[in-house]
């Protein structure tokens, strides 16, 4: 198949561009965690993801934002296995109960687990704006970008994702082992003040 | 002189409004310590040996 390119990539182009992408490979992986969950099919995830930018790599314009490209291929890349194997579904409120159980790790101090659980309740469209631009450092234009669509609309579940994150780790909504109401959120706001401080 | 009064019904609103901002910075900066924890991660060998191995692909079929 002889589909050409009209300018012809140097050595040079592959080795800027590697660079570029192994400097991401932390945050691919970050994002795939938390889609995933699982830690394992997070980096399976997040190596499916390389690849496709590394074999995409003559499509990508140097200088233009490397980081919000891979995330978007990443992100595609999620839900086009999802609607594969389980025919995407609406995350029902037992479909994130039973998640909370693959994410649920002894060793991770309670606050942070609850946070995970937390988050994993929120509907998944909420759940990635809110980590885009809260954790990932986009700004709303970039993380529309990403997720395909309008910058209102990303506005919209952020904001809509906050305060259902707030409401379920306020009022211990995530159930667990019957810690009482409101013990996430004090820990929360004490691990606050302390890296508060110490920046 | 103008006595300056003490109004706690102006002060309430906004300390409720400020105690709400302070819990969703909380959450916030606990959002970037969970992202952050996965990004200070050491990266798996097996990323840099995928992009390794793909690299040398690519410059023998072209």
């Amino acid at each position: 198949m002889g589909a050409a390119s009209n300018i012809p990539r140097t050595e040079a182009d592959d080795n800027a561009f590697k660079r570029e992408l192994v400097q991401l490979i932390p945050h691919l992986r970050a994002f795939a965690r938390t889609l995933c969950g699982d830690p394992a099919a997070a980096d399976d995830l997040a190596q499916d993801a390389m690849m496709k930018a590394w074999d995409a790599r003559a499509s990508f314009q140097m200088g233009t934002n490397m980081k919000a490209w891979t995330f978007m291929i990443l992100r595609n890349q999620f839900y086009s296995e999802k609607r594969r194997s389980w025919r995407q579904s609406q995350l029902d409120q037992e479909a994130a109960e039973r998640t909370l159980v693959a994410v649920d790790d002894p060793e991770a101090p309670v606050a942070l687990d609850e946070l995970r659980q937390g988050l994993a309740m929120l509907p998944p469209e909420q759940r990635e704006a809110l980590i885009l631009v809260g954790a990932g450092g986009f700004a709303y234009e970039e993380a529309a970008e990403i997720c395909g669509c309008a910058v209102g609309t990303v506005k919209s579940r952020v904001s809509r994702a906050r305060r259902a994150l707030h409401a379920i780790l306020d009022e211990g909504a995530y159930d667990r082992d019957g810690a009482s109401a409101g013990d996430a959120m004090r820990s929360i706001l004490a691990d606050a003040e302390r890296l508060s401080t110490v920046r | 002189m103008i006595e300056q009064r003490p109004s706690p019904e102006r002060t309430r609103p906004s300390a409720a409004l400020d105690e709400a901002r302070l819990r969703q910075q909380a959450i916030g900066v606990r959002l970037r310590q969970m992202f952050d924890e996965v990004v200070n991660e050491q990266v798996p060998e097996e990323f840099l040996e995928i992009l390794r191995k793909a690299d040398e692909r690519g410059a023998g079929n072209d």
